[in-house]
């Protein structure tokens, strides 16, 4: 149900179990105002990617609220979730891109999905690609690129439908240090220009680098949420 | 659906159908060979049945006159007037003993009978011969009828053949429809397997599952309708095949096969409809479960 028209991630009380038992979420409240830049940081299990999925609508929570950019995923209905969705960006780690369709067309196919006219993307795709430093790779294959270049075509892709949040799944995890600092600098740069930014990593070195505020989660539940770089606990993946 | 989809979604269609060529080939001729299977099988039936409608309107019924009734003309009408009676032959006594004795060349003592020993008689042809029993009471029941006569164990045979004919005619077809739908299905799901990823991110940038699900309906349109053409031409040849010898062979000769330029239209329709069916089908059944969150 739409709520508020402003950018706002909230969880409040979110409870979260799966099918077969596994607890993955006990009781995280959490609020991430219009234009800041999360690090999301835990080990492996500890409720990251649950906490992705509650936020992109793939699952309900069992207890407790959460809102994404003005909806409510409680009592959203089945035809809102993609206009949930349209507010946001996502970013693999694996970049999943469709490896049949150019770079120029891997863009285009997901603004046609969100209803853009062929005009439209002519006019935006450009300008995108330009930003992720891409613009002369428009009619280069996936398999054609470097890893590095990759993601930047997936923070492309991410970026296209002009979302109103950017959450990105360890996207630095399968690249170098060199790559991944770089990619890191270019989600800082989207962020200045307005965009909500959630990043999940366990890469504590490029966590402490940029200095932004950091969530830990542990075993379902936030163990320490701070700004300046990752305090105390562990981070590994 | 959006105006400015439409071509979209068309174009998309055909593009994946072509990008992923030899699981088209393999959907469409899997259409293609349930479609002839099928066809086939309710052309073969269509003609038996047509063979035993003949059959069966070679079938009568003899309604012999009272002794002392003249008024033929009036009973006439009066038979003709009894529903499931589809024609009505007088045939004077005299007439029947020509026949009978046209009927036994061979038996001498025939040839001198008194025609005076026999009945006038009307000869009766039914519609529905499964109705023949009710149609030979109504016929007794006629003022100026002695008694009617009727083959109702014959008329049993055909209807018994026929509604055997039929039962395993449907039974064949429904298999066949079901297990063409279930191949199909699955062949467009491999289709959709290899494609779940272009779904997965169409899903995560909020797109519709119309929009999703359209491209995929074209395709499955395509192949469905594109499957049904084939089938259709290779029905036509064969069954013109088959009809010419028919028409040539000896042992065969009295098998009448309807000509095919009285069927094509109903055969087009249902393999263009079937084909079109099984298609979309088996693309909305196939992509169903990538549409669930």
């Amino acid at each position: 149900m739409l709520e508020s028209e402003s950018a706002l991630i909230e969880l409040k009380d979110v409870e979260m179990e799966y099918d077969n038992g596994t607890k993955a979420i006990r009781g995280i409240s959490l609020r991430i105002n219009p234009g800041e830049f999360v690090f999301l940081v835990g080990p492996s299990g500890s409720g990251k990617s649950t906490i992705i999925k509650l936020l992109t609508g793939e699952v309900e929570p069992n207890a407790g609220r959460v809102r994404v950019n003005g909806f409510s995923t409680r009592n959203i209905s089945e035809r809102q979730i993609p206009l949930m969705r349209r507010t946001l960006g996502v970013i693999f780690q694996d970049f999943r891109l469709i490896e049949k369709k150019t770079v120029y067309d891997n863009l285009a196919f997901v603004m046609r999905a969100v209803g853009a006219s062929a005009k439209e993307s002519r006019k935006r795709i450009p300008y995108v690609l330009d930003l992720v430093g891409l613009e002369k790779k428009a009619y280069s294959y996936p398999d054609e690129l470097s890893g590095g270049e990759q993601q930047r075509v997936a923070i492309a892709r991410a970026l296209v439908n002009n979302p109103a949040t950017i959450i990105a799944d360890e996207p630095t995890g399968n690249l170098d240090p060199e790559r991944s600092l770089e990619l890191m600098d270019l989600l800082v740069k989207i962020n200045e220009l307005g965009t909500t930014m959630v990043v999940v990593t366990h890469e504590k070195d490029l966590v402490d680098h940029f200095g932004k505020r950091v969530v830990t989660i542990d075993s379902g539940r936030v163990v320490n949420d701070s700004v300046g770089g990752y305090v105390g606990g562990r981070i590994h993946g | 659906m959006g105006k400015h989809n439409f071509g979209y979604f068309v174009h998309e269609g055909f593009s994946n159908m072509f990008s992923h060529g030899f699981m088209s080939f393999a959907a469409i001729g899997i259409t293609v060979a349930c479609l002839l299977i099928m066809g086939t099988f309710t052309l073969v039936a269509v003609n038996a049945n047509r063979q035993l409608e003949d059959l069966e309107r070679e079938n009568e019924m003899l309604a012999f006159v009272e002794e002392d009734f003249s008024e033929t003309q009036v009973l006439q009408k009066k038979l003709e007037a009894i529903p499931n009676v589809t024609s009505v032959t007088f045939i004077s006594r005299q007439q029947a003993m020509e026949r009978f004795v046209e009927q036994y060349p061979d038996e001498e003592l025939f040839r001198d009978l008194d025609p005076n020993i026999l009945r006038d008689r009307f000869s009766i042809k039914i519609g529905d011969l499964e109705r023949i029993s009710q149609t030979k009471a109504a016929v007794d029941a006629v003022d100026g009828i002695a008694y009617a006569s009727a083959a109702e164990e014959i008329a049993g045979g055909f209807i018994t053949i026929r509604n055997v004919a039929t039962v395993v005619c449907v039974a064949l077809i429904a298999i066949l429809f079901i297990v063409s739908v279930f191949i199909i299905s699955n062949t467009i799901r491999l289709t959709t397997f290899d494609r779940r990823e272009e779904i997965a991110i169409m899903r995560m940038v909020g797109a519709t599952n119309g929009f999703i699900r359209w491209p995929f309906v074209y395709e499955g349109f395509l192949m469905g309708f594109l499957g049904a053409s084939i089938a259709f031409l290779l029905e036509w040849g064969l069954y013109e095949a088959v009809a010419r010898g028919v028409s040539t062979s000896d042992a065969l000769q009295l098998i009448d096969v309807i000509p095919f330029r009285e069927l094509w239209v109903p055969v087009a329709g249902s393999f263009a409809g079937a084909g079109i069916f099984i298609g979309v089908g088996g693309s909305l059944s196939a992509i169903r479960k990538y549409l669930q969150v």
